[in-house]
Protein backbone atom coordinates (compact mmCIF):
# COMPACT_ATOMS: atom_id res chain seq x y z
CA UNK A 1 0.00 0.00 0.00
CA UNK A 2 1.43 3.44 -1.00
CA UNK A 3 1.20 6.54 0.12
CA UNK A 4 0.30 10.09 -1.15
CA UNK A 5 0.25 13.14 0.94
CA UNK A 6 -1.72 16.09 -0.53
CA UNK A 7 -1.06 18.58 -1.97
CA UNK A 8 0.89 16.22 -3.85
CA UNK A 9 3.98 17.34 -6.13
CA UNK A 10 5.36 16.27 -9.05
CA UNK A 11 7.25 13.52 -8.27
CA UNK A 12 4.83 11.91 -5.84
CA UNK A 13 2.64 11.84 -8.94
CA UNK A 14 5.17 10.37 -11.45
CA UNK A 15 5.81 7.56 -8.73
CA UNK A 16 2.33 6.51 -9.00
CA UNK A 17 0.59 3.32 -12.25
CA UNK A 18 -2.75 2.66 -12.81
CA UNK A 19 -4.18 -0.11 -10.38
CA UNK A 20 -1.92 1.34 -7.14
CA UNK A 21 -3.48 0.62 -3.59
CA UNK A 22 -3.47 4.16 -1.91
CA UNK A 23 -3.55 5.99 1.25
CA UNK A 24 -3.89 9.67 1.22
CA UNK A 25 -3.78 12.14 3.83
CA UNK A 26 -4.03 15.79 3.38
CA UNK A 27 -6.45 18.18 2.71
CA UNK A 28 -8.47 18.25 -0.65
CA UNK A 29 -11.54 19.94 -2.19
CA UNK A 30 -14.44 18.32 -2.46
CA UNK A 31 -16.88 19.61 -6.01
CA UNK A 32 -19.64 18.04 -7.51
CA UNK A 33 -21.74 19.18 -10.38
CA UNK A 34 -23.17 22.08 -9.30
CA UNK A 35 -19.69 23.98 -8.44
CA UNK A 36 -18.19 22.71 -10.99
CA UNK A 37 -20.62 24.60 -13.55
CA UNK A 38 -19.45 27.81 -11.62
CA UNK A 39 -16.29 27.66 -11.54
CA UNK A 40 -16.12 26.59 -15.31
CA UNK A 41 -17.99 29.65 -16.40
CA UNK A 42 -15.80 31.92 -13.98
CA UNK A 43 -12.88 30.74 -15.71
CA UNK A 44 -13.98 30.71 -18.89
CA UNK A 45 -14.66 34.51 -19.18
CA UNK A 46 -11.90 35.21 -16.88
CA UNK A 47 -13.34 35.65 -13.87
CA UNK A 48 -11.21 34.61 -10.57
CA UNK A 49 -12.66 31.23 -8.45
CA UNK A 50 -12.87 31.16 -4.66
CA UNK A 51 -10.43 28.64 -4.44
CA UNK A 52 -6.41 27.87 -5.40
CA UNK A 53 -6.17 24.98 -8.07
CA UNK A 54 -2.79 25.02 -8.10
CA UNK A 55 -1.21 21.81 -7.13
CA UNK A 56 -4.34 20.85 -5.57
CA UNK A 57 -6.65 18.05 -5.60
CA UNK A 58 -10.47 17.88 -6.58
CA UNK A 59 -13.01 14.81 -4.72
CA UNK A 60 -16.10 14.44 -6.33
CA UNK A 61 -18.46 13.98 -3.38
CA UNK A 62 -21.36 15.97 -1.92
CA UNK A 63 -21.84 14.93 1.84
CA UNK A 64 -24.62 14.04 3.88
CA UNK A 65 -25.13 16.97 6.71
CA UNK A 66 -22.45 16.00 9.40
CA UNK A 67 -24.97 14.71 13.06
CA UNK A 68 -23.95 16.57 16.50
CA UNK A 69 -20.43 15.16 17.14
CA UNK A 70 -19.12 14.21 13.72
CA UNK A 71 -16.81 16.24 11.54
CA UNK A 72 -19.23 14.91 8.73
CA UNK A 73 -21.82 12.82 7.60
CA UNK A 74 -21.42 10.09 4.69
CA UNK A 75 -18.90 11.07 2.23
CA UNK A 76 -18.34 9.24 -0.86
CA UNK A 77 -17.71 9.89 -4.35
CA UNK A 78 -20.46 10.41 -6.74
CA UNK A 79 -20.00 9.13 -10.97
CA UNK A 80 -16.78 11.49 -12.47
CA UNK A 81 -17.96 11.54 -15.47
CA UNK A 82 -20.37 14.10 -15.35
CA UNK A 83 -17.27 16.47 -14.58
CA UNK A 84 -15.96 15.53 -17.83
CA UNK A 85 -16.89 18.72 -19.65
CA UNK A 86 -15.32 20.75 -16.68
CA UNK A 87 -12.39 18.88 -16.11
CA UNK A 88 -9.44 19.75 -18.69
CA UNK A 89 -9.77 23.30 -17.78
CA UNK A 90 -9.67 22.79 -14.31
CA UNK A 91 -6.82 20.64 -14.76
CA UNK A 92 -4.97 23.47 -17.04
CA UNK A 93 -5.29 25.78 -13.92
CA UNK A 94 -3.12 23.41 -11.71
CA UNK A 95 -5.44 20.67 -10.51
CA UNK A 96 -3.17 17.41 -10.13
CA UNK A 97 -5.20 14.93 -8.63
CA UNK A 98 -8.51 13.98 -9.35
CA UNK A 99 -10.61 11.78 -7.14
CA UNK A 100 -14.36 10.19 -7.76
CA UNK A 101 -16.08 7.32 -9.27
CA UNK A 102 -16.15 4.95 -12.27
CA UNK A 103 -14.59 5.52 -16.12
CA UNK A 104 -14.20 9.21 -17.91
CA UNK A 105 -13.95 9.65 -21.55
CA UNK A 106 -11.39 9.67 -23.61
CA UNK A 107 -10.52 13.65 -23.80
CA UNK A 108 -10.09 13.93 -19.55
CA UNK A 109 -7.51 10.63 -20.39
CA UNK A 110 -5.75 12.75 -22.59
CA UNK A 111 -5.98 16.02 -20.48
CA UNK A 112 -4.46 14.45 -17.47
CA UNK A 113 -1.66 12.89 -19.52
CA UNK A 114 -0.97 15.88 -21.01
CA UNK A 115 -0.85 17.70 -17.70
CA UNK A 116 0.76 15.02 -15.60
CA UNK A 117 -2.27 15.16 -13.76
CA UNK A 118 -3.92 11.84 -12.39
CA UNK A 119 -7.43 10.33 -11.65
CA UNK A 120 -7.99 8.15 -8.69
CA UNK A 121 -11.19 6.21 -7.54
CA UNK A 122 -12.21 5.87 -4.19
CA UNK A 123 -15.16 3.02 -2.69
CA UNK A 124 -18.80 4.24 -3.78
CA UNK A 125 -21.53 3.56 -1.63
CA UNK A 126 -18.76 3.16 1.58
CA UNK A 127 -19.94 6.85 2.27
CA UNK A 128 -19.88 5.80 6.19
CA UNK A 129 -16.71 4.17 6.11
CA UNK A 130 -14.91 7.05 4.20
CA UNK A 131 -16.30 9.42 6.78
CA UNK A 132 -13.87 7.40 9.45
CA UNK A 133 -10.74 9.36 7.27
CA UNK A 134 -12.00 12.55 7.62
CA UNK A 135 -10.38 15.09 10.67
CA UNK A 136 -11.99 18.20 9.97
CA UNK A 137 -14.56 19.43 7.04
CA UNK A 138 -15.79 23.51 6.13
CA UNK A 139 -17.53 24.89 3.67
CA UNK A 140 -14.64 26.57 1.43
CA UNK A 141 -17.01 28.38 -1.31
CA UNK A 142 -20.12 28.64 -2.40
CA UNK A 143 -22.03 27.72 0.51
CA UNK A 144 -25.15 28.53 -0.98
CA UNK A 145 -25.08 25.60 -2.89
CA UNK A 146 -25.59 23.56 0.14
CA UNK A 147 -24.03 19.68 -0.15
CA UNK A 148 -23.06 21.05 -3.41
CA UNK A 149 -20.52 23.38 -2.02
CA UNK A 150 -16.87 23.48 -1.92
CA UNK A 151 -16.18 22.01 0.91
CA UNK A 152 -12.26 21.95 2.22
CA UNK A 153 -11.39 18.43 3.72
CA UNK A 154 -8.95 17.05 5.40
CA UNK A 155 -8.35 13.27 5.13
CA UNK A 156 -6.25 10.74 6.74
CA UNK A 157 -5.68 7.07 5.08
CA UNK A 158 -8.37 8.40 2.86
CA UNK A 159 -8.43 4.53 0.92
CA UNK A 160 -8.00 5.20 -3.17
CA UNK A 161 -7.12 3.00 -6.27
CA UNK A 162 -4.83 4.98 -9.28
CA UNK A 163 -7.22 4.81 -12.16
CA UNK A 164 -5.82 6.51 -14.99
CA UNK A 165 -1.39 7.71 -14.19
CA UNK A 166 0.14 10.10 -16.25
CA UNK A 167 1.51 6.95 -18.53
CA UNK A 168 -1.46 6.15 -20.24
CA UNK A 169 -2.60 3.64 -17.86
CA UNK A 170 -6.11 2.90 -17.13
CA UNK A 171 -7.12 0.41 -14.30
CA UNK A 172 -10.74 -0.16 -15.97
CA UNK A 173 -9.83 -1.47 -18.90
CA UNK A 174 -6.51 -3.40 -17.56
CA UNK A 175 -8.64 -5.14 -14.96
CA UNK A 176 -12.08 -5.69 -16.86
CA UNK A 177 -9.90 -7.39 -19.34
CA UNK A 178 -8.20 -9.74 -17.07
CA UNK A 179 -11.34 -10.41 -15.50
CA UNK A 180 -14.12 -10.74 -18.39
CA UNK A 181 -14.66 -14.26 -19.18
CA UNK A 182 -16.27 -13.44 -22.71
CA UNK A 183 -17.80 -10.87 -24.25
CA UNK A 184 -21.21 -11.43 -22.24
CA UNK A 185 -22.72 -12.64 -25.67
CA UNK A 186 -25.11 -15.87 -25.13
CA UNK A 187 -22.76 -17.95 -27.60
CA UNK A 188 -19.92 -17.46 -25.85
CA UNK B 1 -66.71 -5.54 5.45
CA UNK B 2 -65.78 -2.21 8.41
CA UNK B 3 -64.27 0.53 7.23
CA UNK B 4 -60.90 0.89 8.98
CA UNK B 5 -60.08 4.31 10.03
CA UNK B 6 -56.16 4.94 9.63
CA UNK B 7 -54.95 8.68 10.79
CA UNK B 8 -52.56 10.72 8.86
CA UNK B 9 -50.53 11.72 11.47
CA UNK B 10 -49.39 8.15 11.60
CA UNK B 11 -48.30 7.60 8.31
CA UNK B 12 -46.40 10.55 8.27
CA UNK B 13 -44.76 9.22 11.25
CA UNK B 14 -44.21 5.62 10.46
CA UNK B 15 -43.32 7.25 6.20
CA UNK B 16 -40.25 9.28 8.87
CA UNK B 17 -38.94 6.37 10.28
CA UNK B 18 -38.54 3.80 7.60
CA UNK B 19 -36.98 6.86 5.85
CA UNK B 20 -33.73 6.70 8.20
CA UNK B 21 -34.01 3.04 8.54
CA UNK B 22 -34.03 1.88 5.04
CA UNK B 23 -30.67 4.90 4.86
CA UNK B 24 -28.88 3.57 8.09
CA UNK B 25 -29.74 -0.51 7.75
CA UNK B 26 -28.72 -2.94 4.67
CA UNK B 27 -31.06 -5.65 4.42
CA UNK B 28 -29.87 -8.50 5.85
CA UNK B 29 -30.53 -10.32 2.63
CA UNK B 30 -28.37 -7.48 0.58
CA UNK B 31 -25.53 -8.13 3.51
CA UNK B 32 -25.58 -11.77 2.97
CA UNK B 33 -25.40 -11.40 -0.71
CA UNK B 34 -22.27 -9.49 -0.25
CA UNK B 35 -20.91 -11.43 1.97
CA UNK B 36 -21.60 -14.60 0.01
CA UNK B 37 -19.40 -12.66 -3.14
CA UNK B 38 -17.08 -11.71 -0.91
CA UNK B 39 -16.09 -15.49 -0.84
CA UNK B 40 -16.55 -16.47 -4.42
CA UNK B 41 -15.20 -12.95 -6.00
CA UNK B 42 -12.21 -13.68 -7.84
CA UNK B 43 -9.96 -10.26 -7.69
CA UNK B 44 -8.47 -9.51 -4.92
CA UNK B 45 -9.46 -5.50 -5.33
CA UNK B 46 -12.64 -6.75 -6.11
CA UNK B 47 -12.42 -8.67 -2.29
CA UNK B 48 -11.23 -5.68 -0.96
CA UNK B 49 -14.05 -3.39 -2.45
CA UNK B 50 -16.70 -5.83 -0.77
CA UNK B 51 -15.09 -6.21 2.84
CA UNK B 52 -15.51 -2.40 2.93
CA UNK B 53 -18.87 -2.33 1.72
CA UNK B 54 -19.97 -4.77 4.23
CA UNK B 55 -17.93 -2.93 7.24
CA UNK B 56 -19.42 0.17 6.05
CA UNK B 57 -23.00 -1.39 6.42
CA UNK B 58 -22.05 -2.11 10.16
CA UNK B 59 -20.51 1.55 10.66
CA UNK B 60 -23.61 2.95 9.00
CA UNK B 61 -26.04 0.85 11.45
CA UNK B 62 -24.53 1.47 14.37
CA UNK B 63 -23.51 4.75 14.43
CA UNK B 64 -26.55 6.02 12.56
CA UNK B 65 -25.16 7.47 9.61
CA UNK B 66 -26.17 6.99 5.92
CA UNK B 67 -24.82 4.28 3.70
CA UNK B 68 -24.19 6.26 1.58
CA UNK B 69 -24.32 10.32 1.29
CA UNK B 70 -26.45 10.34 -1.89
CA UNK B 71 -29.94 9.44 0.35
CA UNK B 72 -31.77 9.58 -3.05
CA UNK B 73 -34.66 10.20 -4.31
CA UNK B 74 -37.67 8.53 -1.91
CA UNK B 75 -39.73 6.55 -3.82
CA UNK B 76 -42.32 5.57 -2.51
CA UNK B 77 -44.65 2.32 -3.64
CA UNK B 78 -48.06 2.23 -1.62
CA UNK B 79 -51.06 -0.35 -1.41
CA UNK B 80 -53.84 0.70 0.18
CA UNK B 81 -56.51 -1.54 1.34
CA UNK B 82 -59.57 -0.87 -0.22
CA UNK B 83 -60.96 -0.77 3.20
CA UNK B 84 -59.28 1.92 4.54
CA UNK B 85 -60.32 5.28 5.22
CA UNK B 86 -57.53 7.68 5.96
CA UNK B 87 -58.56 10.36 8.79
CA UNK B 88 -57.52 13.61 10.20
CA UNK B 89 -55.42 14.67 6.91
CA UNK B 90 -54.56 14.46 3.32
CA UNK B 91 -52.88 11.32 2.51
CA UNK B 92 -50.48 12.74 -0.36
CA UNK B 93 -49.50 15.36 2.56
CA UNK B 94 -48.86 13.00 5.06
CA UNK B 95 -46.31 11.28 2.70
CA UNK B 96 -44.17 14.40 1.65
CA UNK B 97 -44.37 15.24 5.69
CA UNK B 98 -43.35 11.97 6.10
CA UNK B 99 -40.64 12.40 4.12
CA UNK B 100 -39.65 15.57 5.38
CA UNK B 101 -39.28 14.98 8.97
CA UNK B 102 -37.31 11.83 7.66
CA UNK B 103 -34.34 13.61 5.92
CA UNK B 104 -34.50 16.21 8.43
CA UNK B 105 -34.39 14.20 11.64
CA UNK B 106 -32.39 11.44 9.95
CA UNK B 107 -29.05 13.89 8.72
CA UNK B 108 -29.73 12.76 4.98
CA UNK B 109 -28.82 14.10 2.43
CA UNK B 110 -31.41 16.47 0.56
CA UNK B 111 -30.80 15.45 -3.06
CA UNK B 112 -33.93 17.36 -5.16
CA UNK B 113 -33.88 20.26 -7.36
CA UNK B 114 -37.10 22.15 -8.24
CA UNK B 115 -37.24 23.58 -11.60
CA UNK B 116 -34.96 20.89 -13.25
CA UNK B 117 -34.24 22.23 -16.26
CA UNK B 118 -33.53 26.04 -14.90
CA UNK B 119 -32.26 26.76 -11.76
CA UNK B 120 -31.76 23.64 -9.94
CA UNK B 121 -32.33 25.01 -7.19
CA UNK B 122 -32.60 22.66 -3.74
CA UNK B 123 -36.10 22.35 -2.12
CA UNK B 124 -33.74 21.58 1.56
CA UNK B 125 -36.26 18.72 2.79
CA UNK B 126 -35.86 16.33 0.07
CA UNK B 127 -39.41 16.11 -0.68
CA UNK B 128 -41.35 15.65 -3.25
CA UNK B 129 -40.84 12.03 -2.87
CA UNK B 130 -41.93 10.12 -6.43
CA UNK B 131 -44.92 8.22 -5.30
CA UNK B 132 -46.96 4.51 -6.59
CA UNK B 133 -50.54 3.81 -5.18
CA UNK B 134 -51.92 0.95 -5.86
CA UNK B 135 -56.28 -0.36 -4.26
CA UNK B 136 -55.43 -3.53 -3.02
CA UNK B 137 -58.10 -6.15 -0.97
CA UNK B 138 -57.97 -6.01 2.52
CA UNK B 139 -58.04 -3.39 5.22
CA UNK B 140 -54.38 -2.37 6.00
CA UNK B 141 -51.91 0.16 4.11
CA UNK B 142 -48.46 -1.41 2.83
CA UNK B 143 -45.38 1.54 2.57
CA UNK B 144 -42.55 0.66 0.62
CA UNK B 145 -40.02 3.30 0.83
CA UNK B 146 -36.58 2.41 -1.49
CA UNK B 147 -34.42 5.52 -1.30
CA UNK B 148 -33.24 5.77 -5.03
CA UNK B 149 -29.71 7.34 -5.77
CA UNK B 150 -28.78 9.30 -8.91
CA UNK B 151 -25.56 7.27 -9.93
CA UNK B 152 -27.45 4.01 -10.61
CA UNK B 153 -30.36 5.44 -11.91
CA UNK B 154 -28.59 7.77 -14.51
CA UNK B 155 -27.31 3.96 -16.03
CA UNK B 156 -30.83 2.60 -16.47
CA UNK B 157 -32.63 2.80 -19.71
CA UNK B 158 -36.27 1.77 -21.69
CA UNK B 159 -36.86 0.08 -25.06
CA UNK B 160 -39.64 -0.28 -27.15
CA UNK B 161 -38.34 -3.77 -28.79
CA UNK B 162 -40.36 -5.25 -31.30
CA UNK B 163 -42.97 -7.93 -31.21
CA UNK B 164 -40.23 -11.11 -32.65
CA UNK B 165 -37.58 -10.49 -30.31
CA UNK B 166 -37.79 -13.01 -27.68
CA UNK B 167 -35.13 -13.53 -25.05
CA UNK B 168 -32.13 -13.03 -26.26
CA UNK B 169 -32.92 -9.52 -27.15
CA UNK B 170 -33.90 -9.15 -24.03
CA UNK B 171 -30.97 -10.27 -22.12
CA UNK B 172 -28.46 -8.35 -24.79
CA UNK B 173 -30.40 -4.80 -23.98
CA UNK B 174 -29.95 -5.95 -20.49
CA UNK B 175 -25.72 -6.93 -20.71
CA UNK B 176 -25.54 -3.72 -22.78
CA UNK B 177 -27.13 -1.55 -20.19
CA UNK B 178 -24.56 -2.72 -17.15
CA UNK B 179 -21.30 -2.84 -20.16
CA UNK B 180 -22.12 0.83 -20.89
CA UNK B 181 -22.98 1.79 -17.46
CA UNK B 182 -19.06 0.25 -16.44
CA UNK B 183 -18.35 1.15 -12.48
CA UNK B 184 -20.63 4.46 -12.54
CA UNK B 185 -23.67 3.01 -10.50
CA UNK B 186 -21.71 1.70 -8.09
CA UNK B 187 -21.85 -2.89 -9.22
CA UNK B 188 -22.43 -5.10 -7.91
CA UNK B 189 -25.87 -4.33 -8.93
CA UNK B 190 -29.23 -5.69 -8.36
CA UNK B 191 -31.22 -5.04 -11.73
CA UNK B 192 -34.29 -4.72 -12.13
CA UNK B 193 -36.07 -5.62 -15.51
CA UNK B 194 -39.79 -4.83 -16.47
CA UNK B 195 -40.93 -6.48 -19.36
CA UNK B 196 -43.90 -5.59 -21.77
CA UNK B 197 -47.22 -3.33 -20.79
CA UNK B 198 -46.73 0.22 -21.71
CA UNK B 199 -43.73 2.65 -22.01
CA UNK B 200 -44.51 4.29 -18.14
CA UNK B 201 -45.75 0.97 -16.66
CA UNK B 202 -42.64 -1.59 -17.67
CA UNK B 203 -40.10 1.15 -15.72
CA UNK B 204 -42.50 0.87 -12.89
CA UNK B 205 -42.22 -2.87 -12.70
CA UNK B 206 -38.73 -2.47 -13.10
CA UNK B 207 -38.86 0.31 -10.66
CA UNK B 208 -40.96 -1.87 -7.79
CA UNK B 209 -38.81 -5.33 -8.14
CA UNK B 210 -35.81 -3.62 -6.77
CA UNK B 211 -37.55 -4.30 -3.09
CA UNK B 212 -37.96 -8.04 -3.69
CA UNK B 213 -35.60 -9.19 -1.18
CA UNK B 214 -32.68 -10.53 -2.33
CA UNK B 215 -33.34 -14.26 -0.61
CA UNK B 216 -36.79 -14.61 -2.34
CA UNK B 217 -37.47 -16.46 -5.75
CA UNK B 218 -38.99 -14.42 -8.32
CA UNK B 219 -43.24 -15.33 -7.57
CA UNK B 220 -43.07 -15.86 -11.19
CA UNK B 221 -41.46 -19.10 -11.81
CA UNK B 222 -41.50 -18.23 -15.83
CA UNK B 223 -38.66 -15.55 -15.24
CA UNK B 224 -36.89 -17.27 -12.76
CA UNK B 225 -34.16 -19.01 -15.89
CA UNK B 226 -34.15 -15.94 -17.53
CA UNK B 227 -33.38 -13.71 -14.43
CA UNK B 228 -30.47 -16.62 -13.88
CA UNK B 229 -29.33 -16.71 -17.85
CA UNK B 230 -28.90 -12.83 -17.82
CA UNK B 231 -26.97 -12.76 -14.37
CA UNK B 232 -24.77 -15.20 -15.78
CA UNK B 233 -23.71 -13.62 -18.33
CA UNK B 234 -23.54 -9.90 -16.73
CA UNK B 235 -21.10 -11.41 -14.34
CA UNK B 236 -18.65 -12.85 -17.28
CA UNK B 237 -18.43 -9.08 -18.54
CA UNK B 238 -15.41 -8.27 -15.94
CA UNK B 239 -16.68 -4.71 -14.56
CA UNK B 240 -16.88 -6.09 -10.85
CA UNK B 241 -17.25 -4.90 -7.75
CA UNK B 242 -16.97 -0.41 -8.21
CA UNK B 243 -16.53 -1.45 -11.96
CA UNK B 244 -12.36 -2.22 -10.80
CA UNK B 245 -12.41 -5.23 -12.39
CA UNK B 246 -13.62 -9.13 -11.05
CA UNK B 247 -16.66 -11.79 -11.32
CA UNK B 248 -19.12 -9.68 -9.08
CA UNK B 249 -20.77 -6.90 -11.49
CA UNK B 250 -24.31 -7.86 -10.46
CA UNK B 251 -25.61 -9.82 -7.01
CA UNK B 252 -29.34 -10.44 -8.66
CA UNK B 253 -31.65 -10.13 -11.50
CA UNK B 254 -35.12 -9.00 -10.96
CA UNK B 255 -37.63 -9.07 -13.77
CA UNK B 256 -40.99 -8.82 -13.72
CA UNK B 257 -43.93 -9.20 -16.69
CA UNK B 258 -47.04 -7.96 -17.50
CA UNK B 259 -49.22 -8.83 -21.07
CA UNK B 260 -48.49 -6.38 -23.99
CA UNK B 261 -49.95 -4.93 -27.32
CA UNK B 262 -50.01 -6.95 -30.19
CA UNK B 263 -47.28 -4.24 -31.82
CA UNK B 264 -45.50 -3.70 -28.73
CA UNK B 265 -42.45 -4.97 -26.67
CA UNK B 266 -41.61 -2.59 -24.05
CA UNK B 267 -38.31 -3.50 -21.89
CA UNK B 268 -37.12 -1.35 -18.90
CA UNK B 269 -33.88 -1.87 -17.01
CA UNK B 270 -33.36 -0.37 -13.69
CA UNK B 271 -29.91 -0.10 -11.98
CA UNK B 272 -29.43 -0.53 -8.52
CA UNK B 273 -26.34 -0.16 -6.46
CA UNK B 274 -24.78 -2.43 -3.98
CA UNK B 275 -26.67 0.06 -1.76
CA UNK B 276 -30.18 -1.96 -1.89
CA UNK B 277 -31.78 0.15 0.31
CA UNK B 278 -35.75 -0.15 1.04
CA UNK B 279 -37.62 -0.57 4.26
CA UNK B 280 -41.32 -1.02 4.43
CA UNK B 281 -44.62 -1.12 6.95
CA UNK B 282 -47.71 -2.16 7.79
CA UNK B 283 -50.03 -0.41 9.01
Amino acid sequence: MKKLTLPASGDDIECLKAGDSLFISGELYSARDAAHRRMHYALQNGLDIPVALKGRAIYYMGPSPAPPGRVIGSCGPTTSKRMDKYTPLLIEHGTKVVIGKGERSQHVKEALKHSGSIYLVTFGGAGAYLSKCVKEAEVAAYADLGTEAIWRIRVENFPAVVAYDIYGGDLFEQETARYSRSTGKAED
Amino acid sequence: MAIREIEASLITRKIAEICTKANFELGQDALMALKQSCETEVSPLGRQALSILIENASIAREEKIPLCQDCGTAVIFVELGQDVHISGGEFNTAVLEGVRQGYCEGYLRKSMVKNPFGKRENTRDNTPPVVHCEIVPGSELKIMVLPKGGGAENMSRIAMLKPGDGIEEISELVVETVRQAGGAPCPPLVIGVGIGATFEKAAMMAKKVLGRKLDEPNPDTSLVEFEQHVLERVNRLGIGPLGTGGSTTALRVHAASYPCHIASLPVAVNLQCHSCRHAEVVI
